[in-house]
């Protein structure tokens, strides 16, 4: 009897990985949004600081709770909720009441990703899911903006911020009336464009001196952001290109059409979300699609989709909804998109 | 028209795949030596694809180096020659590499022989008819010595209704850390081509590429100096990338054309040896000598006197390890390379005909490998992105995990896999891909058994 060979441990094949894991990837996804939160912070102050630290806690708090009565270890530690957190923070308005953000968050995370059984259970975007019961439920304190760059906003907080729960939002008109410039009309561009026929400037779209979302408004910033993600290979650039490119398409088509009518396409891929939505939102990897095929179809219709809700449905903004209708779109497009396999030349034959 | 334009685009190599850590500058210049002979041989009747050998001698035999020990039983096998002279000590169960042990022949080493190759004469392979070479082939016992064992005499006997044109040398060891095939195309390049002529001749092939990676240049150089006139043979190097070297991933590199799910590369006319194999058959063939000894690289951070070594068939490996000054654990070996080579069981484990490299890794690396947290599949596509077989390893893990094996067949085609790893190399989850679709697929197979067993 060898006894030396007793003890050994067998262990199989691949033996040797050095990819990054699911948390550091996640990780780098915080980091890469970052630049992007503090810029807003910088814009609107302290407001949304405020704001990011109320969602990212709030959604840590519920998914380490709903892991724990589960019985589950807490998974809070694969940074995926914290993005959540942020991502949920930068589609809100900056003057949002915090309440509400904390229920919005509530909602995201436990509906929209533990309800399914936690990360990579989840169908839609988590995020947008809060962001969509945000609109829902809110709908009045969800369209109000505020200027960008207001003097007082590192001191103060923008009144609406600090509402208490379930008593009607502060009036802020009086507020903004002492802090917005001349001209300052509490719409975003997209509103305007569409409500009003007022084209706002492309470049201050693109490095984002208007009002909008806390975080969605340099759509240069966020590009920038995603390339590095795209850089360390821990994004899947195809999809956001299609997004955009598809959204490029579809606007610039009516643009031919009808340029007095219709918004040209710099001005649609640099306004409202559809940057940070197809940078960090459409490429959430859980609720995308996995074949190659797929990737590109569900990008294009998420493009094609905001472009036809911006210009054609009763509300200014359609990236959000595009995207949850993609997300729930994603198996029905991964089975109808199984990709060819080597060795079998004559698709159907057999 | 899609696939068109990702065949033009993917010219020279196959989609999809792995870049792993190459880690092949330990050993790639360090030329072949010999290690001296270990007191014992232990000699697997099973080194093969196919029935085992059937012994022909008895313990207590003496035998000379070179002597057919075990005959070959029936087509599916071949002999196996006695790697050094010596006497037959006994016949017993012993570990082999794969796991349970199997009916060796040890073989004592008489210590003060010259050790000559006892067996010899000369052959002129213009005068064998095709028939001729194929007996002389399997009588070597000679199998592919990249990895599979799989007898080469078979492939040279492709089923009626193929003709293959064209034989493919593969040169690619896409395996990391593993320089075996390199150094052979370097060092014994003569050899090389002889072999791939024999080969040519026995399949009726008129042509020959040998393929190697872009990371071997100088050894195309090195073949291009003895390439024939007449170009019947030629080298090419395709795209550095894992796992090339698979017979599937080659021809499709070389050729542009696919392996049928299921069949072989003679139903596109083509027949796929290993370098090494090739090499050692244009040196054994003229001579009419078996195979004997193999040389295997040694390698791997966990040992310090690495190299491509020349070492007689049946060395156990505990003696390899004491001459080059490895003290370590089973634990931390590894036969073959790092992304398909499996864990040593026992330091009583031999070389065998298949065992092209030994890799040592150090227990504080395989800590670091076990200790990486899993998730559940996050989607992130990159499995898809990894196979080579353009399988769905995200969809079929996820059936695996519920024991949906048979749908993982009929819908998924896991019998396709060929385990190369890619799929659970990349995985951000640190899921387990390959290893449940080895179990899969073993499953699979011990139900089709049964169920052939049932109906006859
Ligand atoms: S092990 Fe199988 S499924 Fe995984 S990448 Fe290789 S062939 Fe594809
Ligand atoms: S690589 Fe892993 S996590 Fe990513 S899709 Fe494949 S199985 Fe899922």
């Amino acid at each position: 009897m060898s006894t030396a060979s007793q003890s050994v441990v067998l262990h199989t094949s691949p033996h040797l990985r050095h990819v990054p894991a699911v948390d550091e990837i996640m990780r780098n996804v915080v980091y890469a949004l970052i630049p992007i939160s503090a810029f807003a912070v910088y814009q609107f102050g302290i407001s949304v600081l405020a704001l990011l630290v109320t969602c990212v806690v709030t959604c840590l708090a519920t998914e380490h709770a709903i892991c724990r009565l589960s019985g589950r270890s807490s998974s809070v530690n694969d940074w995926s909720v914290t993005i959540t957190g942020i991502l949920l923070a930068l589609t809100l308005p900056p003057g949002f009441p915090l309440w509400m953000a904390a229920v919005a968050s509530i909602a995201g995370v436990g509906i929209g990703k533990m309800f399914f059984g936690g990360l990579g259970y989840n169908v839609m975007n988590p995020a947008l899911v809060g962001r969509a019961f945000a609109q829902a439920a809110f709908t009045a304190p969800i369209t109000t903006w505020t200027p960008v760059m207001a003097d007082n906003r590192f001191t103060e907080f923008i009144p609406s911020t600090l509402t208490i729960p379930f008593l009607r939002p502060v009036p802020i008109n009086d507020w903004l009336a002492s802090v917005a410039p001349d001209g300052f009309t509490g719409a975003t561009p997209l509103a305007l464009m569409k409500f009003e026929q007022i084209s706002t400037d492309s470049v201050q779209l693109a490095i984002g001196s208007t009002a909008g979302s806390a975080g969605e408004t340099s759509a240069l910033l966020i590009l920038i952001c995603g390339l590095y993600l795209v850089y360390r290979k821990m994004m899947d650039w195809k999809i956001a290109f299609a997004v955009l490119f598809v959204a490029a398409l579809t606007s610039g088509l009516f643009y031919l059409i009808d340029s007095t009518q219709y918004p040209g396409p710099i001005f649609m891929l640099c306004s409202g979300g559809l940057m940070l939505g197809a940078v960090f939102m459409a490429t959430d990897m859980v609720a995308s699609p996995v074949t190659p095929l797929g990737i590109w179809i569900y990008g294009g219709m998420i493009g094609f989709l905001t472009i036809i809700i911006r210009l054609f449905g009763g509300l200014n903004e359609g990236v959000m909804y595009a995207i949850l209708l993609a997300n729930a779109c994603s198996p029905l497009i991964n089975s109808v998109t199984q990709p060819r396999k080597y060795g079998y030349v004559k698709k159907g034959a057999k | 028209m899609f696939h068109l334009i990702s065949n033009l685009l993917h010219k020279g190599t196959f989609s999809h795949g792995i870049h792993p850590d190459e880690n092949k500058h330990f050993t790639e210049n360090i030329p072949i030596r010999r290690l001296p002979f270990a007191p014992e041989l232990v000699l697997p009747l099973s080194q093969h694809f196919g029935a085992p050998s059937d012994l022909i001698v008895h313990p207590g035999q003496e035998v000379v180096r070179g002597e057919p020990i075990a005959k070959a039983k029936g087509f599916m096998s071949v002999p196996l020659h006695a790697p050094a002279t010596g006497r037959i000590k006994r016949v017993e169960l012993m570990p082999t590499a794969k796991g349970p042990k199997t009916p060796s022949i040890i073989l004592e080493v008489y210590p003060g022989d010259s050790q000559e190759v006892g067996y010899y004469y000369e052959r002129d392979i213009d005068e064998m008819s095709q028939q001729e070479i194929i007996q002389a082939v399997q009588d070597t016992g000679l199998v592919g010595l990249g990895g599979a064992a799989f007898p080469t005499h078979v492939k040279l006997s492709p089923p009626k209704e193929h003709t293959v044109h064209t034989v493919l040398i593969n040169g690619c060891e896409c395996e990391p850390f593993l320089t075996t095939d390199h150094r052979v195309m370097l060092e014994r390049t003569e050899d090389l081509i002889t072999g791939t002529k024999i080969l040519m001749k026995a399949l009726g092939a008129e042509k020959a590429i040998i393929g190697t990676e872009k990371n071997k240049m100088n050894a195309v150089e090195a073949i291009q100096k003895h390439l024939p006139e007449d170009g019947s043979i030629e080298v090419r190097a395709v795209q550095t990338k894992y796992p090339q070297g698979a017979e599937k991933m080659l021809v499709k590199a070389l050729m542009g054309l696919e392996i049928p799910s299921g069949g072989f590369p003679s139903a596109v006319g083509c027949g796929v040896f290993n370098v090494a194999s090739t090499a050692e058959l244009g040196e054994l063939l003229p001579k009419s000598q078996g195979v004997i000894e193999r040389v295997v690289t040694i390698t791997g951070p966990g040992i310090e006197k690495r190299g491509n070594y020349m070492v007689p068939i049946g060395t156990p490996i505990r003696f390899i390890l004491d001459q080059l000054g490895f003290s370590g654990s089973a634990n931390c070996l590894i036969m073959g390379g790092p992304m398909m080579g499996s864990s040593v069981s026992s330091l009583d484990v031999p070389i065998t005909k298949g065992s092209g490299g030994l890799l040592v890794l150090t227990e504080s690396i395989l800590e670091g490998q076990h200790d990486q947290k899993s998730y559940p599949c996050i989607s992130c596509a990159q499995c898809l992105d990894a196979c080579p077989m353009h399988l769905n390893p995200s969809q079929l893990g996820k059936l695996a995990n519920k024991h949906r094996y048979d749908e993982m067949q009929s819908d998924f085609h896991l019998m396709d896999c060929f385990e190369c790893g890619c799929c659970s190399y990349v995985c951000p989850s640190g899921i387990p891909l390959v290893q449940y679709f080895r179990v899969a697929k073993s499953s699979l197979r011990e139900k089709a058994a049964r169920e052939r067993a049932n109906a006859s």
